[in-house]
């Protein structure tokens, strides 16, 4: 069950990427699966490289994250901005499958494994692995520094002002362009972060964030959309149940307790568990 | 004479904000009702509660007798209560027939496609827009896509027209144009309750008025009762000769 | 009135070719192309319903075709129905359920809307995997005997074969009736702004339902109609989100919104996969290539093929449907 927990809060890392871009831009960025998969690769590759942490190599993936947001945006998003949302989903979905179909190319369908184990602790008789922890703890770090970034810096505020009103915002000065790229680019780079942490924790290929990618769905949705740290919390309920659930019922139902859940959500809470309706 | 439109004791809250507070008035057959008020005051929305975009929380509307409170929109027209927006919706990629004959196919009479489109042809000579007819309606200027929200209305046969703002961003010359317009509706017999900003067009193209300020009803009677009114002139008008003067000017 | 359409005579023709050009050569392969062209334009066609009639992006289409494959299999297979009415059957299950399906998804706008039909697929999927009855996540085979009562393998599968043109054929019949009838200038009002039509009187709820159900009938016949061909089913390949992707890709190319569009973009993509899939060397890049595609038409031709030549000759708008 707190396996469950710790591995929430990555599931709520990678959904925060999500809810920031969507919430920032009105986009919903269908490349999200593939950049948690890049991530994954990210850290296999410097840690074969280097063979430094890969705690320590989060920094560098994080950066790669943020220049590939930023290019994803100008090639991708920004032409399709005004137009109906159909179009951002395509065109980041179009991204998406350029980004698999090399990555398979590249890497092909077989697993990868970043073998770096870190000492597990154990209380009574319960063992956590040293890997959850770290991550989880990374997860938690990275949303921390968020939050920092978001409220207590210039440039996060200015995100936060274009989020609430784009226009409003330009009109203040602030270049939305700009915004809305180093937005996307942190949506991308806490997508890439939340891969990075789960390479070091289950083996993958470049096809493995597609699970992740519908887990954030799920994980926005409950939260609500635009709410980063809604996101984080509602992952870590997400984990949480599925580790509370998991001795009861076989692995195969949870999808479809997961869905469903989607679904309903979707329909009866339109803002999200935690948001509230205001006419 | 049973009224084509009572509206009794209405109450639409937003949240924390009573945006229409027990409102009653009546509309009767054949007549342009203005609705006036300030910005705010709650018009647009006692459009949306009555032609039933909205459910009211309270009262009851009654079309030709017959209650509508909480009908859908799409039910109202088909009763013939017909209505325009403030900020124009056309149906943007279809061309301006097309707008129109969905206004007819929809409408109070249920038409045929065939049978519709033909009706769509004669409302928009009527209006004046057949030349213009394949246009697509988003290459249209605001003037036209206002009057194309009217034809579409129109081309539903209603007993009722709801306007609402029908003359804002428009030029003196296209104001002149749809007053005109607007006159020749009610000499068709079609009732027009008309929310306007412009005093002018409005003291002179209504029959009676009925004034709002935040969400209550200041006062109901025709233009000159309503402009003498104390309570109005310190609400909104501001000068009690203010009829008198926008008669001069006419 | 439909039939003093030129366009209607076109579709038969259409479908007449895909039917003589494999027969008169008994061409096997060239049968198997064609049948996979053919289902391309009937999930095309059928998606165009939703996405370019009444503009509302459904995502997880082809859950009408994996559950009409698993009914009709099912049917088949174990039930020892006859093909035909097996298939209708899987139609009007299919229908039944997004019938009730829809009318509460349909509520949602926009991106909600097509996140919930993502989450219907995964959800219908994961069902599946765990459904005894229809073999849970190993899924089913056709049982030998299926074959023989319509006269051997091969005789059932040239009769399978007509049976997907003739869906493919009504599927086109479908989606030109609709768009020259009432009912698709109701839908066309929801596309263009859903709110100005329920003023304008169109029942928005009802319309939206009715064409959401209407939209999963013939994908669904022809899942089952597939799946019979392919002698087995898994929950993997029946309901490939890819698949659904790819759906929309084809729309896209081809110009969303128009009849032709629909089987243009179909027939384009599926040659575009085929001949990358079967290609050693390109294989790999079927998706990049795809991707890229997809790219380039979203970003300067959102029209598609049928849009761009509607701007290029504005006199075919009124003779290419």
């Amino acid at each position: 069950m707190i396996d469950g927990l710790l591995i929430g809060s990555i599931y709520g890392l990678a959904a925060m990427g999500l809810s920031l871009i969507w919430g920032v831009m009105n986009v919903i960025n269908l490349t999200h699966g593939a950049t948690i998969a890049l991530g994954m690769f990210g850290i296999y590759l410097l840690y074969t490289a280097t063979g430094a942490s890969p705690y320590l190599l989060l920094l560098p993936v994080i950066g790669g994250g943020l220049i590939l947001g930023i290019v994803v945006y100008w090639v991708a998003i920004h032409w399709v901005i005004g137009r109906p949302m159909l179009m951002s989903l395509l065109s980041t979905f179009a991204i998406n499958m350029m980004i698999i179909g090399t990555g398979t190319a590249v890497w092909s369908t077989s697993p990868y494994n970043v073998n770096f184990n870190l000492p597990g602790v154990t209380v009574g008789k319960y063992t956590f692995t040293g890997n959850h922890i770290a991550a989880a703890s990374a997860a938690v770090v990275i949303a921390w520094a968020l939050q920092l970034f978001l409220y207590h810096t210039r440039p996060g505020k200015a995100i936060r002002a274009v989020a609430d009103n784009r226009e409003a915002a330009e009109l203040m000065g602030i270049s939305s362009t700009a915004v809305l790229a180093i937005a996307f680019g942190i949506g991308i780079a806490l997508a890439a972060a939340s891969g990075a942490l789960v390479s070091t924790l289950f083996p993958f290929t470049i096809l493995s964030g597609a699970v992740y990618q519908l887990k954030s769905f799920v994980v926005t949705v409950l939260a609500g959309l635009g709410k980063p740290f809604g996101a984080l919390v509602a992952g870590v309920l997400l984990g949480l149940l599925e580790g509370v659930v998991t001795p009861f019922i076989a692995v195969s139902w949870i999808p479809l307790i997961e869905f469903g859940l989607f679904v309903v959500v979707l329909v009866a809470f339109p803002r999200g568990i935690f948001g509230r309706i205001t006419a | 004479m049973t009224p084509l439109l009572e509206v009794r004791n209405v109450n639409k809250r937003f949240g924390g904000l009573l945006a229409v507070s027990d409102v009653s008035f009546i509309l009767n057959k054949g007549e342009i009702l203005g609705l006036i008020g300030p910005n705010g005051a709650g018009k647009t929305t006692l459009f949306n509660v009555v032609n039933g975009v909205h459910r009211c929380d309270a009262g009851a509307i009654a079309l030709n007798g017959r209650d509508i409170t909480g009908m859908s929109p799409d039910k109202v027209v088909r009763l013939g209560l017909a209505r325009t927006h403030q900020i124009v919706q056309p149906l943007n990629n279809m061309s301006v027939l097309e707008n129109v004959t969905v206004g007819a196919c929809f409408g109070r009479e249920r038409l045929g496609l065939k049978a519709a489109r033909a009706v769509a042809r004669e409302v928009l000579e009527q209006v004046g827009m057949d030349s213009r007819a394949n246009t697509p309606a988003r290459f249209l200027t605001l003037a036209g896509k206002k009057r194309l929200e009217v034809a579409r209305a129109l081309a539903a046969n209603p007993t009722l027209l709801l306007l609402d703002e029908v003359l804002a961003g428009l030029n003196p010359t296209e104001i002149a144009q749809m007053i005109e317009l607007v006159r020749s509706i009610r000499d068709r017999g079609i009732a027009v309750f008309m929310i306007e900003h412009l005093m002018q067009a409005v003291m002179n193209l209504s029959d009676r008025i009925v004034v709002l300020n935040f969400g209550q009803k200041l006062a109901e009677g025709r233009p000159a009762e309503v402009a003498n009114d104390p309570m109005v002139i310190q609400a909104y008008l501001g000068d009690p000769d203010i009829v008198e003067k926008l008669k001069d000017r006419n | 009135m439909i039939l003093r359409r030129p366009f209607f005579w076109l579709i038969l023709i259409f479908a007449a070719a895909f039917i003589y050009f494999p027969v008169h050569s008994h061409d096997v392969p060239l049968r198997e192309d064609l049948v996979l062209v053919a289902i391309a334009i009937i999930l095309a066609s059928n998606l165009n319903l939703m996405i370019g009639y009444t503009g509302y992006v459904n995502f997880g289409h082809i859950v009408f075709y994996g559950l009409g494959g698993y009914i009709g299999l099912y049917l088949v297979s174990v039930r020892g129905w006859n093909l035909v009415l097996a298939a209708l059957t899987a139609g009007l299950a299919v229908s039944l359920c997004a019938l009730v399906f829809g009318l509460g998804i349909l509520r949602l706008r926009g991106a909600y809307f097509a996140l919930a039909t993502i989450g219907v697929l995964e959800a219908v999927k994961a069902f599946v995997a765990n459904f005894n009855p229809w073999g849970r996540s190993t899924g089913m085979y056709l049982s030998f005997e299926a074959y023989q009562t319509l006269g051997g393998a091969m005789r059932a599968l040239w009769i399978d074969y007509y049976l997907i043109v003739g869906v493919m054929a009504l599927s086109l019949i479908l989606s030109l009736s609709i768009k020259i009838s009432k009912f698709g200038l109701g839908l066309f009002a929801i596309r263009e702004n859903e709110d100005a039509a329920t003023v304008l009187g169109v029942n928005t709820t009802v319309y939206k339902a009715i064409i959401y159900s209407l939209s999963a009938f013939l994908p669904a016949v022809a899942g089952a109609l597939v799946f019979y061909k392919n002698a087995m089913i898994d929950p993997f390949v029946a309901f490939e989100f890819m698949l659904s992707l790819e759906g929309i890709v084809m729309l896209m190319l081809g110009g969303q919104g128009s009849v032709t569009g629909a089987a243009l973009g179909a027939a384009m993509y599926e040659r575009l996969r085929s001949t990358l899939l079967t290609s050693p060397k390109l294989s790999d890049f079927h998706l990049v290539i795809a991707g890229g595609l997809l790219l380039i038409v979203v970003l300067f031709a959102p029209g598609g093929l049928i849009g761009w030549l509607y701007r290029l000759v504005p006199r075919s708008r009124e003779v290419i449907e």
